[in-house]
């Protein structure tokens, strides 16, 4: 963004990266529009049934028709909810889910803030994320969306912390903090990805970023409440949470914020664990391929993994849901931590 | 040790791969789902659905107002009046089926001596009032008009069962 206002001047330059930024979101919606007809045609399809066909050829234009039936519904506001938070609670959700999307490189230099502390600006907008659905659940002013946003809460703060532990694994790895640094670091072939990181032989470093990376995507899926944790909106005990109380746009604007968010993970972990844009094989058929249909394959690949740990995997319970972050992932990301720093220390990898 | 085993199989995540190849598999396989307004499931001939007056093919009714038709309704959902017609014989001069009352056991038409009253394949006659369901002798001997195709077809393959 800097680069045009200098580059054009404070009027032009500005316009520019405006544009651009409109430009990102536009085509960011539209392939939301796909991946959630992808997430409900996986979902139907491992279950033996064919799922939206009905709208457009094999329903491809479901998610438009969704769209519209949500923006021409009536937003009702219960009597006894807080109205300007219970409105701002979803405006929240949904511009956060947009803003953590500025520092994602998707190829080289297409980017739209390329600042040197990317992972930390990541990490502090997916952490306010919580505050949309706590403000949600609880403006809503009824028991389930309560219930819904304490859960929520709880969860998605005991898993931020082995999320950022598996951050600063890679982190050490690559010893640099700018995203399209580190997707720059593994290029070259598939086994130089972090999650193989074959590259920093004679150590087997792929013994922790292999487990790092199970982690992150366990982790991602708790963070973005999907099953096998959505606790917060288990539609048999809690309705649908903490957004029991919302109908049309404003639950239109959850539903696509969740959604951003979990193709944010997905992007997340291609950048950091994937290779970012790399081809798998640094020679002719593949560097052909722009570097951006391979970023969209991997998160497209990492996506269809979410889809299918929805269709397969029964929701845990929320003891055992702590359990797991607190018990197994949180002191296994610790020990990952120090070793890696013991490996990075005695190899001068970085 | 079969906590050890138990945990390196969690760690290996080895439940979630097992239903993940089942999963794939599950993906790939024919669907079995009917698009139903579009496409339709195979209905038997003894089907029994919307209610119809049969004609014989000289146009003449079948009916002859016994009434055991409304006698044997468990539901009581017939109401049957008769008078002798001008030529003398004995015909009906009301035939109500009250729609929303009839369980469709199919009494009626196995009762019927003369095969009048059947109910035929068609299913889809929701509407929108319950006055619409209260069907007469009129309503009732056009779906016998517009069925009798089905019907006699069905009743003819039905008929070496009886």
């Amino acid at each position: 963004m800097n680069d045009f206002v200098t580059e054009f001047g404070p009027v032009w330059g500005t316009a520019l990266a405006v544009g651009q930024i409109l430009a990102f979101m536009v085509v960011l919606l539209l392939s939301l529009a796909f991946l959630l007809l992808m997430d409900r045609k996986v979902w139907a399809a491992v279950q033996m049934r064919k799922g939206p066909n009905v709208v457009g050829a094999f329903g491809l234009l479901q998610s438009f028709a969704d769209f519209l039936k949500f923006v021409l519904k009536e937003i009702v506001i219960p009597a006894g909810a807080d109205r300007p938070l219970f409105i701002l609670a979803p405006l929240i959700t949904f511009t956060l889910a947009f803003i953590a999307w500025a520092v994602i490189p998707v190829a080289p230099g297409w980017v739209i803030s390329d600042i040197n502390v990317g992972i930390l600006f990541l990490f502090a907008i997916s952490s306010l994320g919580v505050y949309g659905i706590i403000i949600g659940g609880w403006a809503s002013n009824s028991k389930y969306p309560f219930l819904g946003a304490l859960r929520s809460a709880a969860q998605m703060v005991s898993y931020e912390v082995s999320i950022g532990f598996v951050i600063v694994t890679i982190l050490l790895m690559a010893g640099t903090m700018n995203l399209s640094e580190i997707v720059m670091a593994q290029g070259g072939g598939f086994w130089n990805w972090h999650v193989l990181s074959f590259d920093l032989l004679p150590w087997p470093v792929f013994a922790i970023t292999i487990p790092m990376f199970v982690i992150f995507f366990i982790s991602a899926l708790a963070e973005t409440n999907r099953p096998p944790f959505d606790l917060p909106e288990a539609e048999s005990e809690l309705v649908a949470g903490y957004q029991v109380e919302y109908s049309s746009t404003p639950y239109l604007l959850f539903m696509i914020g969740e959604y951003l968010n979990i193709v944010l993970m997905c992007s997340l972990m291609t950048v950091l664990f994937l290779g970012g844009w790399h081809a798998p094989f640094d020679v002719a058929p593949f560097t052909w391929i722009p570097p951006v249909f391979w970023f969209a394959l991997k998160v497209l690949f990492l996506f269809f993994m979410f889809a299918m740990v929805k269709a397969l995997v029964p929701r845990y319970r929320y003891d055992q849901l702590m359990r797991l972050g607190w018990k197994i992932f949180l002191p296994t990301s610790l020990v990952a931590v120090a070793v890696m720093g013991a490996v990075v220390v005695y190899s001068n990898a970085s | 040790m079969s906590r050890i085993a138990q945990t390196l199989r969690g760690a290996a995540l080895m439940d979630f791969w097992g239903a993940f190849g089942l999963g794939m598999r599950q993906l790939f396989r024919p669907k079995p789902t009917v698009n139903y307004p579009f496409e339709k499931g195979r209905l038997s001939p003894r089907f029994r659905g919307q209610h119809a007056l049969r004609r014989y093919a000289n146009g003449e009714e079948r009916c002859i107002a016994c009434k055991l038709c409304e006698a044997v309704c468990p539901a009581q959902a017939i109401t049957i009046e008769a008078e002798p017609r001008e030529d003398g014989s004995r015909r009906t001069t009301r035939y109500d089926i009250d729609m929303v009352k009839c369980i469709y056991c199919g009494f009626c038409q196995e009762a019927c001596p003369v095969d009048a009253i059947v109910e035929g394949p068609n299913f889809e006659y929701a509407t929108e009032t319950r006055e619409e369901l209260y069907y007469d002798k009129e309503k009732l001997l056009e779906n016998g008009d517009r069925w009798e195709r089905e019907i006699a077809r069905n009743l003819e393959l039905d008929a070496r069962y009886r």
